[in-house]
């Protein structure tokens, strides 16, 4: 059973089916990469998860309780969001951007503690950023900010992590230490939920795959039962790569298809 | 945060000082809370200490409210005037003028005041809607601050008499001389309920500055914040502005002016902000009164003669930082 689902969700934005019936599960302990063309539905999907839009029908369960009941204070610290090319609106300092990520264990007359600095301090320490603790957030390069968004996530110390593109702007090392911490994150009993683009990664790092396409959800599975050369195919329109190698077997996206329709 | 409020009550110190007649201010005080309070008691507490009250009651709400503001809608050119509540709480005075109910009763200012602050923001929130982003409150907002001043430029058009225009003109010139306690009173209770309001959103503030999905994964209710935030700047500058008039750039200039401070961080920036606008203005109103011209310069006037090419150094100053 799983341990975050959707059941029929249904949702239309300005009349049109963005995510149509859509019967989504992940279980603890998994990296779900949510994969699909641009416009697929993978961000609406990720924010229904997240409570952040209530599917017009259908419902969002977290272990068999409809996310709805679950009181606002409680889901803010088991659920967090990280969205894709997320502002900041303020030339805030890094450590205390990320101590941001704590605001759901405190009160109007609770500050933040020791606990809250620990947890902000290993987040920080996770994604790699605590040399940059006293910079400020607009002065760092794009991949330092992404890594610091992630770190404020991570400071929540949440069961589901639902990250939007989180490798998006990052150098290829940076996106394999991203990947390898999610995978870290998912090992302690956790689920995280990445929208991506990089097929190969996601091949490589999720423990699950869920394509959607046009709002549906296409294929779901194992990464080598979903990212097979005939569904990348259909759904993508391009030719694959695929080879095993002795480190393990990889997929490229090598060749749109209608360009091969206008060569031959 | 200590520093400025030494700097707020040195001020007020000196603004009680401050006056045509000069008073030696220890023997005054000890008169003053006599038997015998003598004249220069009685113009040290009927005349000198509610105007310095006022000071700090209005200039840290508009503090208070433009910190507020600027962090809610994320816009650092947000000010009390952009949610339309002074225009509309100057419509009801000048209306009252207008009619001539004020020179009758004196009251009748500082409450029509309020009613017209008061019908702003139910227009706001209404035309705003439950779920508005921050482009929209703004965009409400222009359109209630621009009714209103169509409103009093209506009423100043159809005036009976000079008289009434010139009364009026003055009036929304902003200024804190000829107040008493009575004006205290009634200002106080709803500034204090709108103090309250917006020193206790600075949590969500710092949340909002990741954008309104992360501040509502968060845990954070925006309609209510948002909602909480409109109502706190309506009640203490519309009890503002009913007492002292239209006070411009404070509740803009200050905000940007302590925010290096406190590390950009709205939360943080509310009662920095708020003592800030207390201490500004109190030094605004010594130097209208302490400037050698024949009519005591305006509040307002004075404000915006400092403020606005502060304003624009300012702007000057930071502008990569800005971009």
């Amino acid at each position: 059973m799983s341990d975050l689902a959707t059941k029929g969700v249904t949702v239309s934005l300005g009349g049109r089916k963005v995510l149509d019936d859509v019967d989504f599960g992940a279980k603890r302990g998994d990296v779900v990469g949510l994969i699909g063309p641009n416009g697929a539905g993978k961000t609406t999907l990720l924010r229904v998860l997240s409570g952040l839009m209530a599917p017009n029908q259908g419902t969002v369960t977290l272990e068999g309780i409809e996310l709805e009941s679950i009181p606002r204070a409680s889901r803010s610290r088991r659920i967090t969001y990280l969205p894709a090319d997320a502002p900041v609106h303020w030339p805030l300092r890094v450590d205390r951007l990320v101590a941001l990520g704590r605001l759901p264990y405190t009160g109007l007359w609770r500050g933040l503690d020791d606990i809250d600095t620990e947890m902000t301090e290993s987040a920080m320490a996770r994604t790699d950023v605590l040399d940059l603790s006293d910079r400020v957030i607009s002065s760092l390069s794009s991949g330092e900010r992404a890594r610091v968004l992630i770190a404020r996530a991570l400071a929540v110390e949440p069961e589901v992590l639902l990250a939007d593109e989180p490798v998006s702007s990052l150098d290829p090392y940076h996106q394999l230490q991203v990947m390898e911490l999610l995978q870290d994150v998912a090992t302690d009993n956790r689920i995280v939920v990445a929208v991506l683009h990089d097929l190969t990664l996601a091949a490589r790092f999720c423990d699950r795959i869920v394509l959607i396409d046009d709002g549906c959800i296409a294929h779901h599975g194992l990464p080598e039962a979903v990212l097979t050369s005939d569904i990348v195919r259909g759904v993508y329109g391009v030719e694959t790569i695929t080879a095993s190698t002795s480190a393990g077997d990889f997929v490229v996206p090598w060749r749109r298809i209608d360009s091969v329709d206008q060569s031959s | 945060m200590v520093t400025l409020s030494v700097v707020v009550l040195v001020l007020f110190i000196a603004s009680l000082a401050t006056g045509h007649v000069s008073l030696p201010l220890i023997k005054t005080l000890m008169a003053a809370f006599g038997d015998d309070p003598g004249m220069l008691g009685l113009i040290l507490v009927e005349i000198r200490l509610p105007r310095a009250l006022l000071a700090i009651i209005v200039g840290g709400s508009l503090g208070l409210a433009g910190a507020a503001l600027q962090g809610l809608l994320r816009n650092p050119l947000a000010d009390p005037g952009v949610i339309g509540v002074s225009s509309s709480a100057g419509l009801g005075a000048v209306l009252v003028i207008y009619f001539g109910i004020a020179a009758e009763w004196e009251l009748a200012v500082p409450i029509a005041a309020m009613t017209g602050a008061a019908i702003a923001v139910a227009l706001l929130l209404g035309l705003a809607g439950r779920d508005a982003g921050p482009l929209t409150l703004i965009l409400a907002g222009v359109a209630v601050n621009a009714f209103a001043g169509a409103l009093i430029s209506l009423a100043l058009n159809l005036a009976p008499s000079p008289y009434a225009v010139f009364e009026a003109v003055f009036w929304l010139l902003g200024s804190l001389a000829d107040r008493g306690f009575t004006h205290v009173w009634i200002s106080l209770p709803l500034t204090l309920v709108g103090w309250i309001l917006l020193a206790t959103v600075a949590r969500p503030l710092n949340a909002l500055s990741l954008g309104d999905d992360v501040a509502r994964s968060l845990g954070f209710n925006l309609s209510r914040v948002r909602g909480q935030i409109v109502l706190g700047a309506a009640c203490c500058v519309g009890a503002g502005v009913a007492v002292s008039g239209a006070i411009g750039f404070v509740g803009l200039v200050v905000p940007h002016l302590l925010r290096p401070f406190v590390g950009h961080e709205p939360g943080r920036l509310l009662i920095a902000s708020g003592l800030g606008g207390a201490a500004l203005l109190l030094a605004a109103d010594m130097t209208a009164r302490l400037l050698p011209v024949m009519h005591e310069l305006r509040l307002g006037v004075v404000t915006a003669l400092i403020g606005a090419p502060f304003f624009l150094h300012l702007i000057v100053r930071t502008r990569r930082a800005l971009i």
